[in-house]
């Protein structure tokens, strides 16, 4: 084993060293956003205005919030099922806060977020102290937060609409042309860089993904940063489904959805081992953009949704098996 | 050697090799497997007996050499096949399905079919019928294999073996996990094997069992196979012999006299205890020692260290550090002062390192708390830091950046030991540090160690090497089952004491000749 | 300890889903209005069976060590299918049902064929294949509609003799038919190996590919059963995601609740019955004490925290703390 790794580093240390530093998983991803962007140019020329490029970025903003959370998760070797609903609750706790005067208006946002660190502190302490496998735990807290929210919407007629400042930060322009939910992604991108690469939290995620053992037998406090890495998964989740309440004007049911199967695969795609261990943001951010270029270009091409959802599910099993696959014969 | 009136082999090795890495496991060896024949097998730790068993089982496929079964060369490639020619293998590690019940274990490689069925009345008569040759009727075929203590899940293991009617069994320490009722049992139904015809191989450290069935005996040493001869016609004192050899490879530091402080000593443990793997164990190390631990393995030298670095929970006893009682609740407790201790685990693949992550990475990673200030990390610290390892241990390595997994075994123990040194520990714990690793790079751990003890550190030293340990350190406890059965100073740390003390017999005992 | 008790040992998974099945339904039973009658009985089971199919599918493969998230999506697409081809007389309906059925079985082989020669992650190869499924079936049912032989249908979810629910007594003959034997298989028992210990079960020649190979193929087969039983309830194809994925995930929490292990190679397919049924009831529980609806959702959300929560229990008799880590 030990062999054919050294011939794979030798082989790389040939290629310039940019590229030798890239994950080849992130240079395929990119690879494909390119291939997709060309064979839409093909079609019609619209596909690389600057316009519409803007316009997919801002619509994969809401996935890439999701993602980063989901990747942190991933890289521990857990799931985050509770994606759904906790986007859901989040974006339904802000709207209603924002219909208390002005006060709440400044509290929708951090209210939103709140509620997702509730659900990841609930997620994580399942996960971390009581074991629990993650996909189950996180499936139960999905089902809680819809139950909540069943609970909530159905009582009363709640304010849904959200306010100013959630759809300013979602549509509006700080810098004259350039959205503001890309300048979020962006702000929350390179937090979760630094998190990632600069600190020792993030180097202990890394750790625990790939040896749970070994990192605790370093004295890492391996509960603890399981524990924040749920924590962080749910604020980003809800966070997500604030962005994307202002962006649709309104937090409706079901509007999470549509978000958990994408970002998993969002996060797979950019070459991060669902096992754990494995993976650079940088990866994360080019499944994002491929998964939403990928759906935009099928919609745009009047490709109905069932050929979309074959598209799609094909595309992924054929990337995976391009580079995510398992090595031979354990 | 071998004696006129033995049968024509059953089985055969011929020059045969096996390598992990840059270490040899296996070196030329030959075997003669009779039937109708007991064959025990002797070595020390590391004399290369279990990768001969697992060639013979097929687990592991040979560098080089032949093997040859009534006289035809055979090729196994995996158990399945070698298992198909007869020949059946009980495990040290346990192969069995921790959720089936016993009877599907027993029948598992080939369960008796009805209808394309299987045929649980048929499995139910096979399971009983195998339990009953082993001498296990106590146990119930019904019962889930990972509810039964360790000592009935070896008897299984036993049974399950019997159950394909081999021609060869081998069993690797098949008793070590056993009671002295069920090492009768087990004795009585492997002398009935005999006289049915089969070849059996048996590896013990247990001489008096060995004295006890061998028909004919070989030793092992670094892989080799030193000398085969009819069992009775060797003393004990000669086999010993035979397994030490006197080839000395490694040279060590001289050691420094310890001048007793009349401070208290760094680390003590009192009447500490755990279940029933270890029974009041008491010892102490001073500033610049170095303890060993010796013993057969698995006699409860790991779970000491774990213990120690507070990985067991509810021992009982005290432990101490410079005289005062503490409460190690976890490694994050343990690696922090004023402890300052660290663990260089057993296992560094999957317990010492992150085999995919950087070199870099591994090496800050237990002293990450360090190197950072409010959770981020201060790259420069950490590069010089790692300079400061890399060139200290001379860790031999194409850059930081390389996954630590392209190193060689022995540059990947040093990356363990340096990323517990980044710490500055005053406690280190080592368990079996130098276990596959080059001769060059074990010279250069046995002078590091002597240089932290110089410099204050208190040092545990679990080996299974015993030149490591009579070459290394000040005093050795040699443990069996769970307790310290013997302590041993300075002088009287020979091979034969530690020898003669973890096979529990008595040094000078020349009388029982096997 | 006497024969029973090693079968007790041997089900405990088993009888703790039937237990808390049963404790639900009592209650349950006790607090509805009309009580303990035939129409109270054939509701619940009519509503429990479509989740049981999946569960049951979802269990083949949990026992493996893997996981399908396409289950639901299997379903949806085999429930379009049928209310294209179910119809007209005897033989069409028959033809209709045996391609349904093979439909669900290719589904899986696919999934199997992914994850066993392709070599890729269960979770993320059944959510993509999962994509494809729902894809195929909005293909064949882009608006809810079609029709299914009403004839069988109702022989299927009505009663017989007037008490007792057909459903359930076409689930009993699933058990019989199909997973008893696979139990009882060379191939069943090799899915238990690998997913219990799969370098053990390598060390002793077990036939691992094909054990489970043989779980996502049945597993596919049993999810097509639901889809079909989908179509007898409702007369109509309908190729709903959140329906989808609904059935995906309570078939990961019945077979959790029916003490079929995530970490492989212990339970049964029958557990996962029992938890489908209790999973059921929860959702039903509220009705029947005549609470607001809306509180339904919540409280099966709040009950299958506390269950799945019940297990961990047990890591307080964890001595070693290495043992965490499996």
């Amino acid at each position: 084993m030990s062999e054919t790794s050294e011939n794979h580093v030798s082989m790389r240390t040939r290629l310039p060293s940019f590229i030798r530093r890239a994950d080849p998983a992130v240079l395929t991803a990119f690879g494909c956003i390119l291939l997709l962007l060309f064979l839409g140019s093909l079609y019609s020329s619209n596909f690389l205005s600057p316009d519409y490029l803007l316009q997919q970025l801002k619509v994969a903003s809401f996935l890439g919030v999701v993602a980063a959370g989901m990747m942190v998760v991933i890289l521990l070797g857990h799931i985050d099922l509770s994606v759904p609903w906790v986007m859901t609750a989040g974006a339904m706790m802000a709207c209603a806060v924002a219909g208390f005067g002005n006060t709440g208006s400044v509290a929708a946002i951090p209210v939103g977020i709140l509620c997702g660190v509730a659900f990841g502190l609930l997620n994580g302490i399942g996960v971390a102290y009581l074991r629990i496998p993650s996909m189950i735990v996180t499936l139960a807290s999905n089902v809680v937060a819809q139950g909540l929210m069943v609970v909530y919407t159905g009582g009363f007629s709640p304010q849904d609409s959200a306010p100013p400042a959630v759809r300013w930060l979602a549509t509006g322009a700080v810098v004259p042309g350039l959205p503001n939910a890309i300048l979020v992604w962006l702000a929350i991108s390179a937090a979760m860089v630094f998190l990632l690469t600069r600190t020792a939290f993030g180097r202990a995620v890394y750790g625990i993904g790939n040896s749970e053992r070994a990192a605790f037998l370093s004295g890492v406090a391996t509960r603890s940063v399981v524990m924040i890495a749920f924590v962080v998964s749910g604020a980003l989740s809800a966070f997500g489904g604030v962005l994307l309440a202002g962006y649709a004007s309104k937090a409706a049911q079901a509007m999470g959805d549509a978000y958990l199967l994408p970002s998993i695969a969002a996060v797979v795609l950019g070459g991060t081992s669902i096992l754990g261990g494995r993976g650079s943001y940088l990866g994360t951010v080019a499944g994002v953009i491929l998964i939403t270029l990928l759906q935009s270009i099928l919609s745009v091409m009047q490709m109905p949704e069932a050929g979309r959802q074959i598209v799609y599910g094909v595309v992924i099993i054929a990337m995976l098996l391009l580079y995510g696959r398992a090595p031979p014969n354990r | 050697m071998t004696p006129a009136e033995t049968p024509p082999p059953l089985f055969r090795m011929e020059g045969v090799s096996k390598r992990y890495g840059g270490v040899r496991a296996l070196e030329k060896a030959q075997l003669e497997v009779a039937p109708g024949r007991i064959h025990a097998i002797l070595g020390e730790n590391g004399a290369g007996k279990s990768t001969l068993i697992k060639i013979m089982a097929g687990v592991v496929a040979p560098d080089e050499g032949r093997i040859l079964l009534d006289g035809q060369e055979v090729t196994f490639r995996s158990p399945a096949e070698a298992a198909a020619a007869g020949i059946a293998c009980v495990f040290q590690e346990l192969s069995l399905i921790p959720d089936l019940s016993v009877a599907d274990n027993i029948v598992l490689s080939n369960p008796p079919r009805r209808f394309g069925m299987i045929d649980r009345g048929a499995q139910r008569a096979l399971a009983e019928e195998a339990l009953a040759r082993a001498g296990a009727e106590d146990i119930h075929p019904r019962a889930a294999v990972k509810d039964l203590p360790l000592s009935r899940r070896q008897m299984v293991e036993i049974a399950k073996a019997l159950a394909s009617k081999p021609r060869a069994l081998i069993l690797d320490e098949a008793t070590s996990a056993l009671t002295a009722a069920d090492v009768a049992k087990v004795f009585a139904v492997l002398k009935r094997l005999r006289e049915e015809g089969l070849a059996l191989l048996y590896i013990s450290h247990r001489m008096h069992e060995i004295a006890e069935l061998a028909d004919t005996c070989t030793v092992f040493r670094n892989g080799r196979n030193v000398a085969t001869f009819t069992a009775g016609s060797r003393s004990n004192s000669e086999i010993i012999e035979m397994m030490i050899g006197r080839e000395y490879s490694n040279v060590f530091p001289p050691r420094q006299p310890v001048a007793k402080p009349a401070k208290a000593p760094v680390l003590e443990c009192r009447n500490l205890g755990w279940t029933d793997r270890l029974r009041e164990i008491s010892f102490s190390v001073g500033e610049g020692e170095v303890v060993g631990l010796g013993g057969l393995e698995g006699q409860g030298q790991r779970l000491l260290l774990l213990a120690l670095f507070g990985v067991l929970r509810g021992t009982t006893g005290s432990v101490l550090v410079d005289g005062s009682p503490v409460t190690i609740s976890g490694p994050a407790v343990a690696r922090k002062p004023p402890l300052a201790m660290a663990l260089i685990p057993e296992d560094r693949k999957t317990e010492g390192l992150m085999l995919p992550m950087t070199v870099r990475e591994n090496l800050s990673f237990a002293a990450l708390d360090r190197v950072s200030r409010g959770g981020v990390i201060d790259r420069t610290k950490e590069e010089q830091l790692i300079d400061d390892m890399v060139r200290l241990l001379e860790i031999k390595t194409a850059g930081l950046d390389i996954p630590v997994g392209t190193l060689s075994g022995g540059n990947q123990q040093k990356v363990v030991i340096a990323k517990w040194l980044m710490r500055k520990p005053r406690i280190i714990l080592l368990n079996d540090p130098t276990r596959g690793i080059d001769v060059g790079t074990k010279q250069e751990l046995y002078q590091l160690l002597r240089r932290l003890a110089q410099a204050g550190a208190a040092i545990v030293f679990y080996s299974t090497d015993y030149d490591e340990l009579i070459g290394c350190c000040d005093r050795v406890l040699v443990l069996y089952d769970g307790r310290v059965v013997r302590e041993l100073e300075g002088d009287t740390i020979s091979e034969r004491a530690l020898i003669a003390s973890a096979l529990n017999v008595e040094a000078g005992q020349e009388g029982s000749a096997i | 300890m006497s024969e029973w008790r090693y079968w007790l040992n041997e089900q405990r998974g088993t009888l703790t889903g039937l237990a808390i099945f049963l404790v639900m339904f009592v209650i349950y039973v006790a607090n509805h209005p009309a009580g303990f009658t035939a129409n109270v009985v054939h509701t619940a089971a009519n509503k429990g069976v479509l989740l049981a199919f999946v569960a049951m599918a979802q269990a083949l493969v949990v026992i493996t060590a893997g996981i399908d998230l396409s289950v639901g999506m299997i379903l949806v697409l085999t429930n379009c299918l049928a209310s294209w081809i179910v119809v007209g007389g005897a033989v069409p309906t028959a033809l209709g049902v045996v391609a349904v059925l093979s439909t669900g079985v290719l589904c899986g082989a696919i999934n199997g064929i992914l994850v066993i020669y392709g070599r890729l992650q269960p979770i993320v190869a059944t959510i993509a294949t999962g994509a494809v499924y729902f894809g195929l079936a909005l293909l064949l049912r882009p608006f809810p509609g079609g029709s299914v032989n009403e004839d069988l249908a109702d022989a299927l979810t009505g009663r017989l003799f007037g008490v007792i629910p057909s459903s359930l007594v076409a689930l009993a003959a699933v058990v019989v038919l199909i997973w008893l034997p696979f139990r009882r298989s060379v191939a069943g028992r090799a899915a238990y190996a690998a997913g219990s210990s799969e370098s053990a079960a390598f060390m002793s020649g077990v036939p691992i590919r094909r054990g489970k190979f043989a779980a996502y193929l049945l597993g596919g087969l049993l999810a097509g059963m639901g889809g079909l039983f989908l179509t007898f309830f409702t007369y109509t194809g309908e190729a709903a995601y959140a329906s989808g994925s609904a059935y995906t995930l309570w078939s990961i929490a019945a077979v959790v609740l029916g003490g079929v292990s995530l970490y492989g190679g212990r339970g049964s397919a029958v557990g996962a019955i029992f938890g489908a049924f209790a999973a059921r009831t929860t959702g039903d529980m509220l009705f029947a004490f005549d609470v607001d609806p809306l509180w339904q959702p919540l409280l099966q959300g709040v009950v299958l925290m506390i269950a799945v929560s019940i297990g961990s229990l047990a890591l307080l008799r964890v001595r070693n703390r290495l043992d965490w880590f499996r």
